[in-house]
């Protein structure tokens, strides 16, 4: 599989979780095991462009897949704007829940570009922050959604 | 946590999966795996081998095909929820899948794996039940389709042999007229339902109700249809009132469970109340408001 740009291999117990293998194996801890039970959305990679839940898919099952941790974010020591709109807008209280709400605000972006409110508060639905910080996360993934509209507008001129 | 050992298989093709599963009888096909690992790893379920078939190529569609329209086992809620086509023509569908779980649930769980999963809380049995959706098998001895009301057998049990693959579910278009409407009773959105109702309305000539069908969900074993309150409103030109005497026959005959996430009184209630919204809904999408 390939994980932020890199090809790896090796062989898994079938049983393996994708959360587990990203962790253990390829020592990228920055993806959290929360909840373990496919509900609380910590462990959430973009696999194949779409958000998923680490912990609900197989490391077998995303053999050939192309992966995006949190670690692939950003670009050597500059922040990807989605990280720089959080930390801007106070999007993180204790961190935990961080690394799978940029994933998931990752995935929602692309797709939409646009998103009202609405669409932001669907999107992280699967993503549970238990410092109730909502607020500050919808603001942060509005902000990048417009500091991303501004650069579009740059370049386009 | 970890599921129990378990071989891993990934056939190539669809006969290639169904000659693993006739050689082993402990085995169960992996599709989203957003249901089933979730119960692997809560060990209440313990398969000794895994068929995986989620990379099988060709069973992820939405296609017209004369007087249905074809869905393979493959295809994602989140594609199911954003088919212009299911929205169009199978509302009902296309808002129980917006309504399953999560962006992440959706993006990897299908409609054969919920199907063949047969949770009567979940949200998309109840709308193939009322939709009379027909559900396509592949086997050894080959290729059989059976209707939505044999399919679904008991709690967490379908038609479907250990040997089969569910391949296609198809969607028999509606009369001009028709409308459809799905809604769900849970504490938050992405819970499973604590009661469902899914109605499909056809007009007739001067408004007048040519077809009714109301589907229940998470009241029993499987997804029910309500036919006494169908019968009843076939035939009639509908009002307020007629809607209200619907809702209240088509409790009749159903026995909810009691427990946790509401009492049997509770859901009864609820029924009710969510047959009358839903055939509202549906009838001011099929034309008529006001009701």
């Amino acid at each position: 599989m390939r994980v932020n740009h890199k090809d790896y291999s090796g062989e898994v117990e079938p049983r393996t979780l994708l959360v587990y293998f990203l962790r253990d194996e390829l020592n990228l801890t920055g993806t959290h095991v929360g909840c373990d039970t496919g509900h609380c959305g910590a462990c959430t990679v973009v696999l194949d462009g779409k958000a998923v839940k680490s912990c609900m898919v197989l490391a077998v099952q995303a053999s050939g897949a192309e992966i995006l941790t949190v670690e692939g974010l950003a670009d050597d020591d500059r922040l990807h704007p989605i990280q720089e709109a959080f930390r801007e807008n106070h999007g993180v209280q204790c961190g935990f829940c961080t690394p799978g709400l940029l994933m998931s605000s990752l995935a929602l972006l692309r797709e939409n570009p646009h998103p009202t409110e609405a669409d932001i508060r669907r999107g992280i639905e699967g993503n549970l922050c238990r410092c109730t910080g909502y607020v500050n996360v919808v603001k942060s993934i509005r902000a990048a959604a417009e500091a991303a509209a501004k650069r579009r507008m740059e370049v386009e001129r | 946590m970890i599921p129990k050992k378990f071989d891993y298989y990934a056939p190539s093709s669809l006969n290639e999966a169904i000659q693993l599963l006739t050689e082993n009888e402990e085995a169960k096909v992996l599709a989203g795996g957003q249901s089933l690992l979730g119960l692997m790893k809560l060990r209440l379920a313990a398969p000794t081998a895994l068929v995986d078939i989620s990379k099988l190529p060709g069973l992820s569609y939405v296609r017209e095909d004369g007087d249905h329209l074809a869905i393979g086992a493959l295809t994602t809620h989140d594609t199911i929820e954003h088919s212009p086509a299911i929205k169009e023509k199978f509302t009902v569908l296309n808002e129980a899948a917006s309504k399953i779980g999560d962006q992440q649930t959706r993006n990897l769980g299908t409609i054969g794996g919920r199907a063949c999963h047969a949770d009567p809380a979940a949200d998309l049995p109840t709308a193939l039940r009322v939709l009379d959706a027909e559900f396509v098998m592949k086997g050894k001895k080959g290729e059989r389709v059976m209707p939505a009301s044999d399919f679904f057998v008991d709690f967490f049990t379908t038609a479907v042999g250990h040997d089969e693959v569910l391949t296609e579910i198809r969607l028999p278009y509606l009369p001009p007229k028709s409308a459809s409407a799905y809604l769900k009773h849970s504490l938050r959105e992405h819970d499973f339902a604590i009661v469902a109702a899914g109605t499909v309305m056809t007009l007739g000539d001067g408004n007048v109700c040519r077809e009714a069908r109301i589907g229940l969900g998470a009241i029993g074993p499987t997804p029910l249809r309500a036919t006494t309150a169908e019968q009843y409103l076939k035939g009639k030109v509908l009002d307020e009132a007629k809607i209200a005497d619907a809702a209240v026959k088509a409790v009749e005959g159903v026995s909810p469970p009691s427990d946790v996430h509401g009492s049997k009184q509770y859901r009864l209630e609820m029924i009710k109340v969510l047959t009358k919204r839903s055939l509202r809904l549906a009838l001011s999408r099929a034309g008529i408001s006001g009701i």
